[in-house]
């Protein structure tokens, strides 16, 4: 254990620990939910990821997105891995640069516990949704969270056993409601809740 | 016929197929995610599934953003 997870032992038993760093969690889409999600989990300890995007790092996207201006231009893959191992050097991290499909999601996120549907596309997050639903793995899927205020709207709905939902659901990004870090990270990080809440109760 | 939509009675016209359950909702079937009676529905499947008296419907929708 590095410096850093052992410090993690001041606010998780060892057994509970043990649960964090042993499950695989996949984040599908490396914006500003995934990018966001995902470094509040490696903050908790979780230490296996499989990272997947096919998107390079745009100055449009730093007002709500983990990354740095000396990151453009690179793929966010690499700029996430890069700086999550900032956090954590003893990560595990999968990571691949490739656009999510129906032929490869399941292969994907084959070994993963938990994914977290982390699109900007509404399509793409039905499309990841209902192609892993029936593969009893936990999903956490997010809709709604462009704009700003009103952000207690962001809810977390169980819809299923194994699919939860952030969001306001209404809150479409557009250009007249772009999406703004504030709401953006507040579904991010309940979505980072919601899989540790499942990883815990395991 | 009586269904259940997202858990709630509803009253429909007979011989009604999912797409055009979805687009009296005003959902496009590429941003949703259906259940019928537990099982999904895959988008090319719901213009010829017709719901019957009795279904449990359940549909999650998606809006663009993250």
């Amino acid at each position: 254990m590095n410096e850093f997870e052992k410090a993690l032992l001041k606010y998780f038993s060892p057994e509970d620990l043990k649960k964090i760093q042993t499950a695989k969690v996949g984040i599908a889409g490396l914006g500003g939910l995934g990018s966001n999600c995902a470094n509040s989990l490696v903050r908790c300890g979780v230490k296996n990821l499989v990272l997947v995007d096919f998107d390079k790092v745009e100055a449009s996207n730093l007002n709500r997105q983990f990354y740095f201006l000396d990151q453009l231009g690179k793929n966010k893959v690499s700029a996430l891995k890069e700086t999550l191992l900032k956090i954590n050097p003893g990560l595990n991290i999968t990571g691949h640069c490739l656009r999510l499909e129906k032929d490869n999601i399941l292969s994907v996120f084959e070994d993963c516990l938990a994914v977290v549907e982390a699109f900007d596309q509404a399509e793409y997050k039905s499309l990841i949704v209902q192609t892993l639903l029936p593969t009893g793995k936990f999903i956490v899927s997010a809709s709604g969270l462009a704009g700003h205020g009103k952000s207690d709207e962001i809810k977390i709905r169980r819809i299923k056993n194994n699919l939860v939902l952030v969001g306001d659901l209404k809150s479409e990004a557009s250009s007249n409601l772009p999406p703004l870090a504030p709401r953006v990270n507040i579904a991010a990080a309940k979505q980072a809740d919601a899989v540790l809440e499942y990883i815990l109760q395991l | 016929m009586q269904v259940t939509v997202n858990g709630k009675p509803q009253t429909l016209s007979g011989g009604l197929s999912l797409l055009k359950l979805l687009s009296e909702k005003g959902l496009d079937k590429k941003r949703v995610v259906v259940e019928l009676n537990l099982e999904i529905v895959p988008q090319e499947k719901m213009e010829n599934t017709l719901i019957k008296e009795g279904d449990s419907i359940e549909i999650v929708s998606f809006v663009t953003g993250g």
